[in-house]
């Protein structure tokens, strides 16, 4: 959670400045840097929509159009979800980004002993197609894409989207989602993992070939930098283990015979925005240069926009405290700005209560707000990439750049990221640094305000009266889900989902792609319990290296 | 075998959230502290936790509990220690827990609940409260 080092001298003025990705500030910079670090304008930057896209995507950046906003969203049943995704699109959030339950997200049915008092908290309760046809009614799936956020059982969301569509009227050309579906990050952080490692990153390879071949619209993976920064990983990191992990992927999709200009351009990415401002503006332009610069020279893609670091940057979850909630509001639009700054295309901000527990209506529409402000009140949409040609941040994005390819090239020595994930290495050095950034925080060696020991008389007061509204679990939820599974396994055709599981598992055990027999399976309304537990009958569950 | 007089802490993630940043550092910071802290890893039943507990013979099994199941989740486990005669074993909390919920918690015998930004001063602080008790 740390944020800089700042050496100050006995008079208070600072000394040095250090940022998490260990690069030194000066005082000041001047245009001699530039001309050190051997800056060139067409090299380093290029015009905005010009490789190496440094500077933006697109030449008009948010002029042609503003950001995307997705809030996180999901909780309870699908209706109540349903709900809460028409007040998000009724108040101009125009993509939608799904929470779903932790027993969904672990692939066990809600009436699974281990779901038990964990139905519908953290995000909806999906067990089959009929509760996606309640959740996505009357949401225009041609014109409102969907982030999933899951992982491990990811492709059966996808294939469940597929079938929802469907049922609603829509054809899976004109649908776009875009599932979380990345398996690697959660061994690193969140921890959402089922399936061994080889077996985890198939599945991922199964649902890059599917899109490439089946869902024209859909970006089958977004490859997650932001939980890793959450568990510990420097900005730098962050950047790093992302793209490492994106290269383990291509790899598998290459194998399979498809060239990486083929699907790299479906790749999107999740970036975290939490940390020092600068840090975080020189990361983003840093990452878009040399993703652009990687897919070129490493896998020979040439054509622009499949070069496009695409992706959401947004969240800054680790950011926020519990101590003084309403400091988070002006945090979140801190990391907003710097979001903007740094021309993210889609965002989303964690809200201010998030510390406790999900957000309430209220919270979730100020961080939609204040998103908004940045857009159409404040001047951030008015001209593309306003801080290029600042001394201070094309050195640091400079700068950034190298101490991220540092962290790959050790990656890469160490065996690549399959091999780092299995052995546990990444996961030990992430959750050290976490630890050493927490202890620098409580001695107050980082400074975060409304935390550090000066700050004594925030840190007495331990009520959340007043402070925060809290979303509340309602036990109900359970109940109506396991009513609605009770009765969905009572009304549907046996035979179909015995039939669909069979042959769901043949490709499993094969090496054929398991996602056209998912989407039947889904469609017989097969529940999300039945084809995860195919799967760990098939490939069996991980075991995670030692962490000390 | 080799004894010690360290405390015996097992840090535990029950349940399907895999949230571990919070119980990892808490665990290297008992470490350090002088502690022997066993790691129970992610997606852990009541069942297995109680299990460790009782091979590794700890004094205190600190939860970590994100998802905000920890009323329920406590409540089962105190029930099962107490079947199963676990009655030296004092049980912790930490996580994201609002502070309105810690006094539902000790009333169910929770013998400490250190919601997320307490120091790790005051986690050992009051682990050694316990043991001393």
């Amino acid at each position: 959670m740390g944020v800089a080092k700042y050496i100050k001298d006995e008079r208070g003025a600072i000394k040095e400045v250090i940022y998490q990705s260990g690069i030194k500030v000066k005082p000041a910079y001047g245009p001699e840097d530039l001309e050190k670090a051997g800056f060139t304008y067409d090299k380093d930057l290029g015009s905005p929509g010009e490789y190496p896209f440094t500077r933006s995507l697109h030449p008009q950046s948010y002029r042609s159009r503003a950001w995307t906003t997705r809030q996180y969203t999901g909780f309870g049943t699908p209706e109540e979800t349903n709900e809460r995704f028409k007040l998000m699109i009724a108040n101009g959030q125009n993509g939608l980004n799904v929470a779903f339950d932790l027993p969904t997200q672990m692939g066990y049915d809600s009436d699974h002993p281990l779901a038990e008092g964990e139905v519908g908290r953290v995000g909806m309760a999906i067990d089959s197609l009929k509760d996606f046809e309640t959740a996505f009614a009357g949401i225009p799936l041609d014109r409102i894409g969907s982030g999933l956020t899951i992982n491990a059982v990811a492709t059966i969301m996808m294939a469940m989207y597929q079938a929802v569509a469907e049922k609603l009227g829509y054809s899976k050309d004109q649908i776009s989602t875009t599932p979380q579906n990345d398996i690697l990050k959660e061994m690193i952080g969140r921890g959402a993992w089922i399936f061994p490692v080889e077996h985890g990153v198939r599945l991922v390879g199964d649902s890059i070939e599917y899109a490439v071949k089946e869902l024209p619209k859909s970006n089958p993976v977004s490859i997650c930098g932001y939980h890793i920064r959450e568990s510990g990983a420097t900005p730098a990191q962050e950047i790093a283990y992302a793209f490492e992990i994106a290269k383990a992927y291509i790899d598998n999709v290459v194998q399979r015979g498809i060239k990486p200009k083929d699907f790299v351009g479906r790749f999107s990415f999740n970036f975290n925005v939490y940390g020092n401002l600068w840090e975080q503006i020189a990361k983003f332009r840093a990452a878009r240069k040399l993703w652009a610069k990687m897919l070129k020279n490493e896998y020979g893609v040439t054509e622009k926009k499949k070069l496009f670091l695409r992706g959401l940057f947004g969240g800054g979850g680790s950011g926020l405290t519990k101590e003084q909630p309403e400091n988070n509001i002006m945090r979140g639009a801190y990391y907003a700005l710097g979001a903007a700054l740094s021309g993210a295309q889609t965002t989303a901000l964690c809200s201010f209560d998030e510390a406790y527990t999900i957000p309430t209506p209220r919270s979730a529409l100020l961080s939609l707000r204040t998103l908004e402000m940045l857009m159409d009140e404040v001047g951030l949409r008015d001209t593309v990439d306003p801080l290029a040609g600042s001394y201070f941040i094309e050195t640091l994005t400079l700068e950034m750049e190298e101490k991220i390819l540092e962290e790959m090239k050790e990656v890469q020595q160490m065996g690549g990221m399959v091999n780092c994930i299995s052995n546990g290495m990444i996961q030990r050095k992430v959750s050290k640094q976490a630890y050493e950034f927490e202890k620098g925080l409580q001695s107050g060696e980082y400074k975060k305000v409304g935390l550090n020991p000066e700050s004594k008389e925030a840190m007495a007061d331990k009520t959340d009266a007043g402070a925060v509204e809290l979303h509340e679990y309602n036990e109900e939820w359970a109940k109506k889900s396991k009513a609605n599974l009770k009765e969905l396994r009572r009304a549907r055709n046996d035979k179909e989902v015995t039939d669909s599981l069979k042959a769901l598992e043949k490709a499993a055990r094969g090496d054929e792609n398991v996602m056209p027999y998912l989407v039947k399976c889904c469609h017989a309304y097969a529940t999300v319990g039945e084809m995860t537990g195919v799967f760990r009958e098939t490939f069996g569950e991980w075991n995670e290296p030692e962490f000390y | 075998m080799e004894t010690t007089n360290k405390i015996r802490v097992l840090i535990a993630k029950p349940g399907l959230d895999g949230h571990d940043k919070g119980a990892k550092i808490v665990a290297l910071a008992l470490r350090d502290a002088g502690y022997e802290v066993i790691y129970s890893g992610l997606h852990q039943t009541l069942d297995q936790i109680i299990q460790t507990a009782s091979q590794e013979a700890v004094d205190v099994i600190g939860l970590s509990i994100m998802s905000g199941a920890h009323l329920p989740i406590c409540e089962k486990l105190i029930a099962m220690m107490k079947e199963q005669g676990l009655n030296e074993i004092r049980l912790t909390v930490g996580g994201v827990i609002p502070y309105q919920d810690i006094p539902k918690l000790k009333e169910m015998g929770v013998a400490a609940v250190f919601p997320g930004g307490t120091s790790f001063e005051e986690i050992t602080k009051g682990m050694n409260s316990l043991i001393e008790r």
